[in-house]
């Protein structure tokens, strides 16, 4: 996933789709806005991002999974199957993007799955589809073609936390 | 001496603060726990597939954007998701957070479940649940009633939304013409006068900007960003992609400051000294566009006398912008002409000097020569809807206008001018005696509460129609409670655009606990009322039907695709070179000197006037939105509850060493007038707001217990104005002049709230 | 100034502000294995040496703690578990990349092992059991045969047992103050410590106290030791680092840390033993019992000042 920082307004929409498409229960989030403000009046800067679970090419949570609940499905994207997870927290304590959380329901750990299920029909996250500023793009980096390809070769990009060694494939464009 | 509003004691309309108000008939959602569950070892589907789910058209409801988009339902007929109509030109298949929330309007606990009527018992007053027929009764016989008394002009309609539509047929054919809505004279009322003056038309809602072609965009008093407002925001966005330069004019850095190339960071309340230097570099350095200007404008040369020394370095004293900055930001302004736009905002109501502020605007705009030009403003067009067949509506005696007649270029109903109407021996001799309100939180959009309150106690009877138990339901006489807008027919929307469009708001489910629509009740009304022609349909879908078919179209069709998209009738959507337009102004042209303010006794050019500024330890109250509410309609809605339930106050880091303020403390505020919060707020400190102000952003701090979500978050902005400067243009009221200071202490300790 | 917030209104519940996820139940868990872990090594070391007779609480007593300790521990366990119903799948499968993996599968083994251990012995401190059926007599003496064979086995299970522990939170990146290789040595010496110190409790012979004593002061310092390694190694570290040490050292843990673990868990216990062993008359209960509530005390520390720390936000 690519988002552009540069166009973001914070306006959280993919908050409330990622709620309303995935049935998260109230209080908790998938993912969530992030402001950081730089500076001294007025030389002041401030960055939006929207964040999630980064997916990793190098998951920390998959590897401390002790039932193997959470692995690495289609596409890369990290996934939990409710079923085989028995709520230890390992997942929780190992994220470096605090990204995971208990099911209050259902007791399992959940997370942002980049909506496999829509992306499966070849639709794109919900959070991408209803995102007013079209700021975020959803995609193949291996596709040389793909929207995503293009940007991260034309423009400056970060992730979060690249010292964890995750290799999170949230890119954000600044 | 501390004048605590929540001690005034209201004998004839106490505030009734009960625990629970119309559960009557509501249904108990279970989410109880079942044996079934505990033992059913496979997780519950939580995802859905689109193709399986049925889905209506409607047009949102939750802010004045009216996106539309489509409300799917299960099999079960619950309603599972709201996405935009890809077709429409508001939103592109998008909605913004507020509409894509709207679920939560619907299925929101706390909603208004029954008619209620106010009784009194052993001098205690509370709400007792009724039925619709004994509600309607007696706000038939009371209409009635002020009729025969006073005359029907006397009863008053204030509203806002789609509501107001319905309630304003009603009216009109019972004989009133005492109409308003707060949006005029608290919000955008000057900009569309003082467009009005300028280019012979008002600016629009939606503005009709250029976004999608515009080389640069000034933005003075506009968040764009924080307000969602969908297209505009979306159209930025694609802006920002082709490299738009943005110029922010804004005390605090706004999310759309962080995006510009120039952020002028003012000092608040001199806007208009720093237009009229931008002014004065377009026309001294030559870089305004001077075949425009002399084909369509009038009253150049008195203008470039007027802005004469309204240089840079005289600015910058006011401003307290560098002269560089403002020069580098006019040329950059130039540069872009004529595919640069300088927004006219939209709460405009800041000082009193308002409407010029807004001419100064609009003057700007004509320099630049983007009025009628691509990337500037574009001409705007709605479709035309016929008015279902009805009866003329017979003459009022006096109507808003009479109200009006201190502000001369007031072309609208000025609230406020309604609400001291409403009080005995204060402005004038017409009275008017009793209101409804429809679809608007009075006491938190009108400015001086103390001022609203009086003019309740004094009405002989409030009826008040919403969805939720919002706070001026808990001073009503009746209470009706409306069905959320995907529970409901509606008007079609046809607002002006690019081209033409029209949209179908249709139910995507049957009206919960007892709520109804606001054309049923206005219906009912009308029935009760012998205006039976006035409402000559069962249902409002044969209104539609019969609308949609006189412009070529259905409402069975309409039901299919929600959006149509009509080709423009009225002529090109800018001008042509060299095209002899004549402008709807007395002169035909541009006016950048008005005659008609000049005749009428203003300044026929805007001035600079100098507006107080904080005493010591005493900060600039500004507001704003945020983007995820549209103040009090959404506050208590579940999903946007969650992002977002209270409200900060922004006070930057060095004042808050000054007063030994901790980050996310709790503080109480007073202002000027010695009014106190009721709740605490807490506090961000932030290098985005200026030392000498503090923000809050509008529509939390509510104080009634019914709000489950809402209830004593934050605190109210809407409160601590009081301070109201007047527009003696247009009667709006200006509400930045309000200056707060800080309570670290508990001040309601000892106080019985 | 730097300032950052979430926008969005997100606060998961025991994840924001900080986590707390794992909190006693946990500590307890760490605890007790390693308490499990330090006796049965112990006892495990005097059956191979032949000393059973000369340390008898080692050897007999003081291991009947151990199954009753890894059983507490695994209740506590599955009573953190947030989808209890499914605790079985932790059977299903070996991953050896998570050493929560390792612990489950190495606690499935010792605990009956333990159970086996306890069971070979216990009718000659408690003669009156009678095992009714003789096929259990068989199998006891089956076990007593094969008790060194048992011994060997245990040793190297009860050091991962140890030993994983501290791994367990040092595998964790994210949480900069579990974050360091020397976790996991220093579980597995004060899991030794405590299982030294429990003996000593349980002892009646003044020569096993002594030795036992001996030993306990040896962990101690080597314990000591390798925690001021620790804090070293983190005020080298990155500013993630340097920020999760600080809580210990001068934030809201450091009363806990200095006087409650450093001062009452460590060096008072450690005075006392040396000044015992010098002559004077100590009480010897006192450091045992402070050392095994240090040992407590260590791991809630640990696991809750963990959690305060994060690489973001």
């Amino acid at each position: 996933m690519v988002i552009d920082t540069l166009k973001c307004v914070g306006c959280s929409d993919c908050v409330v789709a990622c709620q309303t498409e995935n049935d998260v229960p109230f209080g908790y989030c998938r993912d969530w806005v992030t402001e950081t403000v730089t500076g001294t009046y007025p030389h002041v800067e401030m960055e939006l991002r929207s964040e999630r679970c980064n997916h990793c090419e190098n998951p920390p949570c998959v590897r401390t999974c002790p039932t193997g609940a959470s692995h690495v499905a289609e596409g890369g994207i990290v996934v939990v199957t409710g079923n085989e997870c028995i709520g230890c927290g390992a997942c929780i304590e190992s994220c470096p993007y605090d990204a995971r959380y208990q099911h209050p329901e259902e007791g399992y750990v959940d997370k942002c799955t980049f909506c496999i299920h829509r992306v499966e029909k070849g639709l794109k996250p919900a959070c991408v589809s209803v995102c007013p500023t079209r700021c975020m793009y959803f995609g193949d980096i291996h596709d040389p073609n793909s929207e995503v390809a293009k940007l991260l070769a034309e423009r400056k990009y970060k992730v979060l936390a690249p010292e964890a060694g995750t290799k999170p494939r949230i890119y954000y464009l600044i | 001496m501390i004048n605590n509003i929540y001690n005034m004691k209201t004998t004839r309309r106490q505030f009734i603060k009960i625990s629970s108000l119309g559960i009557g008939g509501a249904a108990i959602a279970g989410s109880g726990f079942s044996m079934i569950d505990f033992f059913n070892l496979k997780s519950k589907k939580r995802t859905y597939d689109l193709s399986e789910l049925n889905r209506y058209p409607t047009y949102c409801d939750v802010c004045f954007w009216k996106c539309a988009g489509w409300a799917y339902t299960n099999k079960a007929g619950k309603i599972i998701k709201l996405e935009g109509n890809k077709k429409d030109t508001h939103c592109r298949g998008r909605f913004c957070p507020r509409g894509t929330g709207g679920l939560g309007m619907y299925y929101d606990k706390d909603r208004l479940k029954t008619p209620l009527i106010r009784v009194e018992k052993d001098g205690k007053q509370s709400f007792r649940e009724a039925s619709w027929e004994e509600a309607l009764e007696l706000v038939a016989s009371k209409m009635k009633g002020i009729r025969d008394k006073y005359g029907q002009e006397s009863f008053a309609l204030i509203k806002h939304g789609t509501p107001g539509k319905h309630f304003e047929h009603l009216f009109n054919a019972y004989g009133s013409d005492t109409i308003a809505e707060p949006a005029y004279a608290q919000c955008r009322g000057p900009r569309a006068e003082g467009f009005k003056l300028t280019f012979g038309t008002t600016v629009g809602s939606p503005e009709a900007t250029d976004i999608r072609d515009a080389k640069c965009i000034v933005l003075i008093g506009s968040h764009i960003g924080e307000n969602m407002h969908n297209s505009q925001v979306q159209e930025l966005s694609d802006a920002i992609d082709r490299g738009i330069s943005i110029i922010t004019v804004d005390p605090r850095l706004s999310t759309v400051a962080n995006k510009s190339k120039y952020w002028l960071p003012i000092r608040p309340s001199t806007d208009i000294a720093l237009l009229l230097s931008w002014i004065h570099v377009l026309i001294y350095e030559g870089l305004y566009d001077k075949p425009y200007v002399d084909k369509y404008c009038s009253g150049f040369e008195e203008l470039k006398e007027h802005v004469r020394h309204f240089t840079p370095e005289w600015a910058y004293n006011i401003t307290d912008i560098k002269p560089k900055k403002i020069r580098d930001s006019a040329r950059e302004m130039a540069k872009a002409s004529p595919a640069v736009i300088v927004h006219p905002g939209r709460h405009v109501v800041w000082y009193g000097d308002d409407t010029q502020r807004t001419r100064a605007i609009a003057i700007l705009n004509a320099l630049l020569g983007s009025w009628g030009r691509r990337g500037g403003f574009y001409f705007k067009e709605k479709k035309k809807i016929p008015n279902y067949p009805h009866p003329g509506y017979p003459e009022p005696k006096w109507t808003w206008k009479d109200l009006n007649k201190k502000y001369p270029f007031a072309h609208s109903g000025i609230t406020t001018e309604v609400i001291r109407a409403s009080i005995p021996g204060v402005d004038g001799e017409h009275k008017v005696k009793a209101w409804m309100v429809a679809g608007t939180n009075l006491t938190q959009s009108i400015p001086d509460k103390n001022l609203t309150l009086k003019a309740i106690e004094n009405l002989e009877f409030l009826v008040v129609v919403d969805l939720m138990p919002m706070e001026i339901t808990g001073y009503a006489d009746v209470i009706l409670p409306e069905c959320s807008y995907l529970e409901r027919y509606d008007p079609i929307r046809s607002s002006t655009f690019r081209t033409p469009s029209i949209a179908l708001r249709s139910p995507a489910a049957k009206p919960k606990y007892k709520s109804k629509p606001a054309w049923w009740m206005a219906k009912q009304l009308g029935k009760k009322l012998g205006l039976n022609e006035y409402f000559n349909y069962d249902d409002y879908a044969e209104v539609l039907d019969w609308q949609l078919k006189q412009i070529g179209t259905s409402l069975e069709e309409m039901k299919k695709i929600g959006v149509k998209n009509f080709e423009r009738e009225s002529g090109a959507l800018y001008l042509k070179d060299n095209e002899n337009y004549r402008f709807k102004t007395p002169s035909g042209k541009i006016e950048l000197y008005s005659k008609k303010l000049k005749d009428a006794g203003f300044d026929p050019m805007p001035i600079y006037v100098a507006h107080a500024k904080p005493d010591e330890k005493y900060y600039r109250l500004i507001y704003g939105r945020a983007p995820m509410h549209t103040f009090s309609k959404t506050i208590n809605n579940p999903y946007l509850n969650d992002l977002k339930d209270e409200n900060f106050i922004w006070i930057n880091p060095r004042i808050a060493k000054i007063w030994n303020i901790k980050r996310n403390q709790k503080i109480w505020i007073k202002n000027q007038d010695g009014i106190i919060s009721k709740f605490p707020v807490k506090v961000r400190l932030t290098e985005r707001i200026r030392w000498d102000s503090v923000y809050m952003v509008h529509g939390f701090g509510h104080d009634n217990k019914n709000l489950s979500r809402a209830y004593g978050k934050g605190a109210s902005d809407s409160d601590m104005i009081t301070n109201i400067k007047t527009d003696p243009l247009m009667g709006g009221t200006g509400l930045r002049e309000n200056f707060i200071t800080f309570l670290l202490d508990n001040p309601h300790k000892n106080v019985e709230l | 100034m730097k300032e950052e917030l979430f926008i969005s209104g997100r606060h998961l519940e025991k994840i924001d502000p900080h986590l707390e996820i794992w909190e006693f139940p946990i500590s307890l868990y760490l605890f007790l294995g390693g308490l499990a872990a330090g006796i049965l090594i112990f006892s495990s070391i005097v059956v191979l040496l032949n000393k059973e007779d000369k340390f008898p609480s080692a050897a007999r007593w003081t291991p009947i703690l151990v199954p009753i300790a890894i059983v507490i521990g695994l209740l506590a366990l599955i009573f953190d578990l947030s989808h209890k119903l499914y605790v079985w799948q932790l059977y299903t499968t070996i991953r050896i990349e998570s050493p929560m993996s390792w612990g489950a599968w190495v606690l499935l083994i010792i605990t009956p092992l333990s159970i086996l251990w306890v069971f070979s012995y216990i009718r000659e401190l408690f003669p009156r059991i009678d095992w009714k059926f003789s096929i259990l007599y068989r199998f006891e003496s089956f076990i007593k045969e094969h008790k060194k064979f048992l011994a060997t086995l245990l040793i190297p299970l009860c050091i991962i047992l140890g030993i994983y522990t501290g791994i367990l939170l040092s595998a964790f990146n994210s949480r900069p103050l579990w974050n360091n290789a020397i976790l996991g040595p220093l579980f597995l010496t004060s899991g030794l410590s405590t299982g030294a110190a429990a003996i000593i409790l349980f002892s009646k012979s003044q020569y096993e106290k002594h030795l036992f004593s001996k030993i306990d002061i040896l962990l101690i310092i080597i314990e000591i030791g390798l925690i001021i390694h620790m804090v070293m190694g983190y005020y080298a570290g990155s500013e993630a680092h340097i920020n999760a040490i600080s809580i210990l050292m001068n934030g809201d843990f450091s009363f806990m840390f200095f006087v409650i673990l450093m001062g009452l868990g460590l060096i008072v216990p450690l005075l006392l033993e040396v000044f015992e062993l010098l002559g004077l008359k100590m009480s010897v209960i006192l450091p045992a019992l402070l050392v095994l509530i240090g040992g407590l005390v260590f791991r809630i520390l640990m696991v809750e000042a963990g959690q305060l720390t994060r690489i973001l936000y």
